[in-house]
């Protein structure tokens, strides 16, 4: 066999050693997180700005977190890229199809957090589904789920609020994606399906075990690192620097007369804000750091990034193909009503 | 060599086109490339996630961009 340099040894060792990989990483990852404080400290005394300044602070807290997060980000869309390869959607289907409602709710809901999922396939998914004979609620639920709920807006409110910000907005989403599902199942909307598509054919559904090897889903987990954290890192170095920027500048408490618990209306506002505007998670957590910051509070800037994420005006073009407008109308009512009743009971609580 | 791309023209799907093209422009093959936009044609092949990508008829590749050695496979009898 030819001689192979160091660097082309370490290309091969996904492929040849996949648990020898997955321990190395794993380590490393370790390693890299506990140096950050230490790292940042040494960074910013470097640097010829006194560390006690303000500048001397977000200086700090940039080259902590920026770091943290994509650390973070990078493990979770690893780890989540592995575990899609498990979870296809024709997989999800066939393990939807022919459930009674209200378990398959809850297991849709949580399906969609795994199953990978982009908006631009959300009709071809719908119909999928329909087709299978997967209850329309339950659809719904999947459907709500999968965008809302995803690793990228976990992975990100963890590094930057701790994971019981991270954990609750898990929670909450999931319940959000259960009960709207629910509920628009005991509506029977059923007739409002586009004719075309309540005239499909129902197909029996199956899926065949895959049969990848653990280097494939490595390999698929690489992919979507390479795919995922090549596109949001932007997002997310812009959302740390304006949270280092009015760390001190802006007055704390600048929000929450408009945006504080005292002000009820303020969720209603921050849905309705949300709904119209479309960004995915690393979008929009610039705003949430932004807003949290400056004494917003929680349930109002969970509610609205939720309604950013979940409802958007696209998606609601795109699902016109397959729903009736009445439809189209339930569907934001209900989720919408959801995160309402979220961002209410998060400021009644914290 | 027949060659479709299901896709309601996101950006994901024009990835695909172009990186199909420049693969099969490397290894020689002559295929024809043909975008299917309509939405009750890509449900036809029962994909649930596009891009897809039909060769002569057969689905070999549903959701997400396909990696280049996978092209490649296509392309290379």
């Amino acid at each position: 066999m030819a001689q192979l340099t160091l660097p082309e040894r370490t290309l091969q060792l996904p492929r040849r050693w996949p648990r020898a990989f997955l321990l190395l990483a794993a380590l490393s990852w370790w390693l890299l997180y506990g140096a950050l404080t230490p790292a940042s400290e040494v960074l910013v005394a470097a640097l010829p700005v006194a560390r006690d300044s303000h500048l001397g602070d977000a200086l700090q807290f940039f080259f902590y977190d920026t770091p943290k997060v994509l650390l973070l980000l990078t493990a979770v869309v690893f780890v989540m890229g592995m575990l899609n390869s498990y979870f296809t959607p024709e997989r999800t289907r066939a393990l939807l199809a022919g459930r009674s409602e209200g378990v398959a709710n809850i297991l849709a809901a949580t399906l969609g957090i795994v199953t990978p999922f982009c908006s631009c396939s959300a009709v071809p998914l719908f119909i999928g589904f329909v087709q299978a004979g997967v209850p329309l609620g339950v659809t719904f639920s999947f459907l709500i789920s999968a965008p809302m709920v995803n690793e990228v807006a976990l992975a990100l409110l963890f590094g930057l609020f701790g994971w019981r910000i991270a954990l609750l907005y898990l929670v909450l989403g999931l319940t959000v994606a259960i009960v709207a599902g629910w509920v628009i199942g005991r509506l029977r909307m059923e007739a409002h399906l586009e004719n075309w598509v309540r005239d499909m054919p129902r197909r029996q559904v199956s899926a065949e075990a895959d049969g990848l090897a653990l280097a494939d889903r490595i390999d698929a987990g690489l992919a979507s690192v390479r795919e995922i954290v090549g596109k949001v890192w932007p997002y997310i170095l812009a959302g740390i620097a304006i949270g280092a920027a009015i760390h001190g500048w802006v007055p704390q408490d600048f929000m929450a007369s408009i945006m504080g618990k005292q002000a009820w209306w303020s969720v209603p506002l921050a849905v309705l804000i949300g709904v119209p505007m479309y960004t995915n998670a690393a979008g929009v957590i610039p705003i949430v750091q932004a807003l949290l910051a400056k004494g917003a509070a929680l349930g109002t800037v969970l509610a609205f990034m939720m309604s950013v994420i979940a409802l958007s005006l696209p998606e609601m073009v795109i699902l016109r193909k397959v729903l009736k407008l009445r439809l189209i109308a339930t569907f934001v009512a209900v989720v919408a009503s959801g995160i309402l009743l979220v961002g209410f009971m998060f400021n009644a609580v914290i | 060599m027949d060659v479709k791309v299901l896709g309601t023209g996101c950006a994901n799907c024009k990835q695909t086109i172009a990186l199909i093209e420049k693969v099969a422009r490397e290894h020689g093959a002559a295929i024809t490339l043909e975008k299917v936009q309509d939405m009750r044609d890509i449900i036809g092949y029962g994909v649930m996630a596009t891009p897809g990508v039909v060769i002569d008829g057969k689905v070999v590749h549903a959701g997400g961009v396909p990696s280049v050695a996978k092209i490649e496979g296509w392309f290379t009898p």
